[in-house]
Parts: structure tokens; sequence; C-alpha cells
């Protein structure tokens, strides 16, 4: 099964929901036009990153009665697509999600669960961890989403593959940092060696989208790319530009690099379950 | 003194398309019609033209030149050769009887105080022109400088944002090479230029390039003094760097406010300066 993959790499406007909004819809256009069938936003894709006390004016609940949510959910017939955003839930509570829409539909939301408070970062001052890794079905196989943080971390991407996900969707909006006499950032370096390395030994696709742009003095990298279950990057967008990336994938590779390469089957899941009980165990003590 | 000036190596390339960019996207936040800078015709100042000619265009750059009676005529020239190379628009607005006015009440002040009072003489100027002409003030200070605390508070730090202020001045000579900025102005002493052969390194007692090695291991790589001395480093050398950005942290911050409210400005109030944007 061959399908077009859009990378909508943009620039969000710092709380400007009703203009993200815009750019969205003209994404979706943009992509649709072109033939994609699968387009993914960055984190926090509908209201830029740094939003801090912002977050009570730009949050959105994940309803058709929401009225910026139901015209994403309108835009996502005849194409799929992964958006960013801060969610509010009944309560008053608020989390950096990321939906999952197709045909007018909303498939599968995820909270992100590491929200990261060290160096430059301050994220769970303002937002509520997420509790669930979950994997989903889609029309394009079963996948699983993480949002930035949640893949530094190995255990959400493993947890996603034992759950069944054979695509990863991965969201960041990664500011740049570690400029040397490299060829790319050092945060550049890392993030690309992690998605090669998720592709590899997890036999999955990769797919990863990093907004662009600058909040303060910080910027966004980009170079959202295409990660295959050889782990070779399939495509890589510019660093620094706001673009849309598109890139046919053939997701039957998945069942040919494992025949190859059995990970998956050889995968002992209650090995590690049963071990990690233990160590849980001794470290409660 | 040991050398790991390789490890403060940069791709110019990157850094450039960052703070051009950064410029780029700071003016168009606030709406001004581009920036106005001082040019000393130094190292720093040059750089900070340089990109703000390739970010923004030649014709949205204002360069002013603000001698005082000391300045040195080599300094005009070397700012010169930075506006022929980029066309930028360019006035001279001598501070010599703005600073005097003052200088002149105290007989007895030393050169730290005129130095001072020069530097804010030239803030003053360049807001005034952001004024007249909807243009930003354009930071020239780079990372080593505002670690140290060598520069004058609401003097040349005065301005409306900073695009060289996270490169080193070893970094900064980098990326002047491969801007092709005029080679007088890279190979030539830094100076203030605030008195007769005054230099920085004369002044502060050390070379950039061996404060920009200590800097970087305490500050970037996170080195303890301890760890700084065990690279090779000279432990007085050390210790006078890290009390020196400790001492001057107060130039890096905005004043405290004192909370009495349940929601304070520099304490809970929080937003981006980009929030306008």
């Amino acid at each position: 099964m061959q399908i077009k993959i859009g990378l909508a790499q943009i620039y969000p406007k710092l709380a400007d929901v009703n203009a993200n909004l815009t750019k969205h819809l003209d994404y979706i256009q943009r992509a649709k036009a072109d033939g994609v069938e699968l387009l993914v936003f960055p984190e926090l894709s509908m209201t830029g990153y740094q939003v801090q006390d912002l977050v009570p004016e730009v949050a959105i609940r994940a309803h058709a009665d929401d009225p910026i949510f139901a015209q994403l959910l309108s835009a996502s017939i005849g194409i799929d697509v992964v958006v960013g955003f801060v969610q509010r839930d009944l309560r008053n509570r608020f989390f950096i999600a990321s939906a999952y829409l197709s045909n007018g539909e909303c498939v599968h939301i995820h909270r992100k669960i590491y929200l990261p408070t060290y160096a430059m970062f301050d994220e769970a001052r303002y937002f509520d961890m997420g509790e669930h890794v979950r994997a989903f079905d889609t029309r394009f196989g079963r996948v699983g989403m993480l949002i930035c943080e949640d893949f530094w971390h190995m255990s959400p991407p493993y947890l996603l593959w034992m759950d069944g996900a054979d695509m990863l969707i991965l969201q960041s909006s990664s500011p740049s940092r570690g400029l040397d006499g490299g060829d790319a950032l050092s945060v550049a370096r890392w993030v690309e060696l992690v998605n090669q390395a998720y592709g590899s030994i997890f036999t999955n696709h990769v797919v990863h989208c990093n907004r662009v742009g600058y909040e303060d003095g910080k910027n966004f990298w980009g170079g959202s790319s295409v990660v295959s279950p050889d782990g070779e990057f399939l495509t890589k967008g510019h660093y620094f530009d706001e673009m849309l990336i598109t890139q046919m994938v053939d997701l039957n590779q998945t069942h040919r690099v494992r025949s190859r390469l059995p990970l998956l089957r050889d995968e002992r899941p209650e090995l590690l379950q049963r071990e990690l009980a233990r160590i849980l165990r001794r470290d409660g003590q | 003194m040991p050398d790991i000036l390789h490890r403060l190596n940069i791709n110019t390339t990157i850094a450039e398309k960052i703070l051009t960019g950064f410029i780029a996207d700071q003016i168009q936040k606030v709406g001004a019609k581009g920036a106005v800078l001082g040019l000393s015709g130094g190292i720093d100042s040059a750089l900070s033209a340089y990109l703000s000619a390739k970010a923004l265009g030649a014709e949205n750059i204002l360069a002013v030149r603000m001698p005082y009676k000391t300045s040195s005529q080599a300094s005009l020239t070397d700012a010169d050769l930075v506006i022929e190379a980029l066309g930028i628009r360019h006035i001279t607005v001598p501070i010599t009887d703005m600073a005097d006015a003052l200088i002149r009440q105290f007989p007895d002040m030393n050169n730290l105080r005129k130095g001072n009072i020069m530097a804010r003489a030239r803030m003053i100027v360049l807001y005034d022109q952001s004024a007249a002409h909807g243009l930003l003030p354009m930071g020239t200070s780079n990372k080593t400088e505002f670690l140290l605390g060598y520069s004058t508070l609401y003097g040349d730090s005065g301005v409306a944002m900073h695009p060289i202020a996270d490169l080193y001045k070893y970094q900064v000579r980098q990326l002047a090479r491969a801007m092709q900025i005029p080679q007088p102005i890279i190979e030539k002493a830094p100076s203030a230029d605030l008195w007769e052969g005054q230099t920085d390194e004369g002044e502060l007692g050390f070379t950039y390039n061996d404060v920009d090695q200590v800097l970087y291991l305490l500050v970037d790589a996170r080195y303890t003094v301890d760890e700084a001395v065990d690279e090779g480093f000279e432990r007085a050398f050390v210790e006078k760097v890290w009390k020196r950005v400790k001492a001057n942290h107060y130039k890096r911050t905005m004043p405290n406010v004192a909370k009495v409210s349940l929601r304070s400005i520099g304490h809970d109030f929080l937003y981006l300066r980009d929030w306008v944007g």
C-alpha cells in the first residue's frame, strides 16, 4: 500500500488561534490538491509553543460543538490530518494534545505525557500530564502518536510498538540549540539519530513534523522527516524554513523488512514485564 | 594555557541563517521599518550591520556614527568601510556636546564615569533616531562582554534586540570572516574607544581567546571552577572570571520588583515579549 504523506512544517502565530486555523485550512487545501492522504502538523500547531499565561485563552475542547475544532473536523474529509492544540477538559485542566482527524471524525487524541521542566522548558507549570500511551487504527493501519519530549524517552515508542503501531507519528516544537562546528545543530543531530534508531529498532515508519519560526529569541529548526523501517531517511525538510513536505511511502516495506529482521516477532515483552516488576519492587523497598 | 578553542567553532552558515531570520522576525513582529545601529568601526557593530543588511536589505538600515572628541580617526574610517561595503544609509551625530555638558560639571570625573556617559549619550541618539524614522535599535553586544559585564547599563546594553549576544568574541570573529567583513576590522585590537589608546584586552587584563574558553566551560559546558582548573586553566584566572560573571548579573536581568499583589510583573505575570507580534 502506497500513501502520500505530507508534513506541514509551519510557523504558527503565537496565541492567535484564528490565524493558525486559517493557515491549517490553507495547508490542508494545498496538500489535498497535491494528493496527500495524511497531513501532519507540528506540536501546538494551533497555538504556538510558549503560550504561558495565555493557556486558558487558546485552549479548545476537542468536540464537534467547538467552533474551531469543528472546522478542523470538516477539513479532514478526504484527507487525514494530525493537528497540535491546547486541550481544555471539562474540569478546566489543560493538556498539550494532538488529534488524529479522519473523514470528519476525531479518531484519537494523544495528550503529552512527558512535560519537560529543565533548561529553557517549563511545560508542567502550565499543563497537566497525559496518562495514556495508546495505538489506534486508521485507514493506513495501526498508528501511534507522541509529542516531542514523549519520544526523548524510549518507553512510549516501545509501548506503542507493543500496542500494534506500525507507524509512529511524532510532533514537536523543538527549539534550536547546540550550534557547533557540525553540519546541523546538535539538537537536530540527536533527534535524527533517535528517529533513525526507532525506525531501525521497531522496523516501523517514523513520521516526524517539527515547527519553524521564532518565539522571543528562540527559534525552531524544522527538518521534518520520514524514516523507513530500514532506518533510512525517505525525506527530510529544510532546516528553519516554512514548507510543505510530501513523500510517497510504501507501507509494504514494513513486512519486507520484518521478514529479513524479525525483531518484532522475537521481542519478549513478558520478560520485560517480569524483570521490570522485580526492579520496581526492589526500588520500592 | 590549554587550547580548547576548537570546541567553540561554529557552523557559520547555520549561524547566519538563524541570526538573519531572528532580525527579520523581530522587525516584522513590532511593525518597524528597519533597524538603526551605532557603528563604531569595531567588529561587533560591523557584524551586526552585515547581519541586519542581509536580513532587511541595505535600504532599511540606518548606521549612526557617534564620535566623541577623543574617538580615534581610525574608528570613523573603519566604520566607513562597512557603510561603503553594504551601501547602508548613514549619518554622523557627534556626542561631544551632549556628553561634555555633564562631564564639565564634575572636573574630577574619572574615565569610567566619562565612558558610561558617552555610552548612554549614544543610546539617547539611537532611540531618538528610532522614534524619528520608525527603526528598531539594534544591539551589538556579544556573549563575552555580556557575561563579563563589560558594558554600560542603559548604554550599549540599551537596545531592542540582541542578534549576536549568544556568540563569544571568538565566534563573532569566525562569523565576521565568513561574512567577509573588511579585514582591518577583524584584525585590529578590540577597543571601546572611550579614551585614547584604550583596548579591551588591556583593560580586562586577559585576552578574549583565553576568557572565551573559560566562559565556554563554565557557562555552556557547565564545568565547575575545579573542573575548569583540571582542564589546565589557572585557578586565579578561572575564579576571577566566574566572580566577574556573578558580580555583573544585575546587568543581564530586569530590576527586581517588590511583590505584594497576587499577580506581579516580573514574578508571575508571564507572557513572551513576542506576545504583541
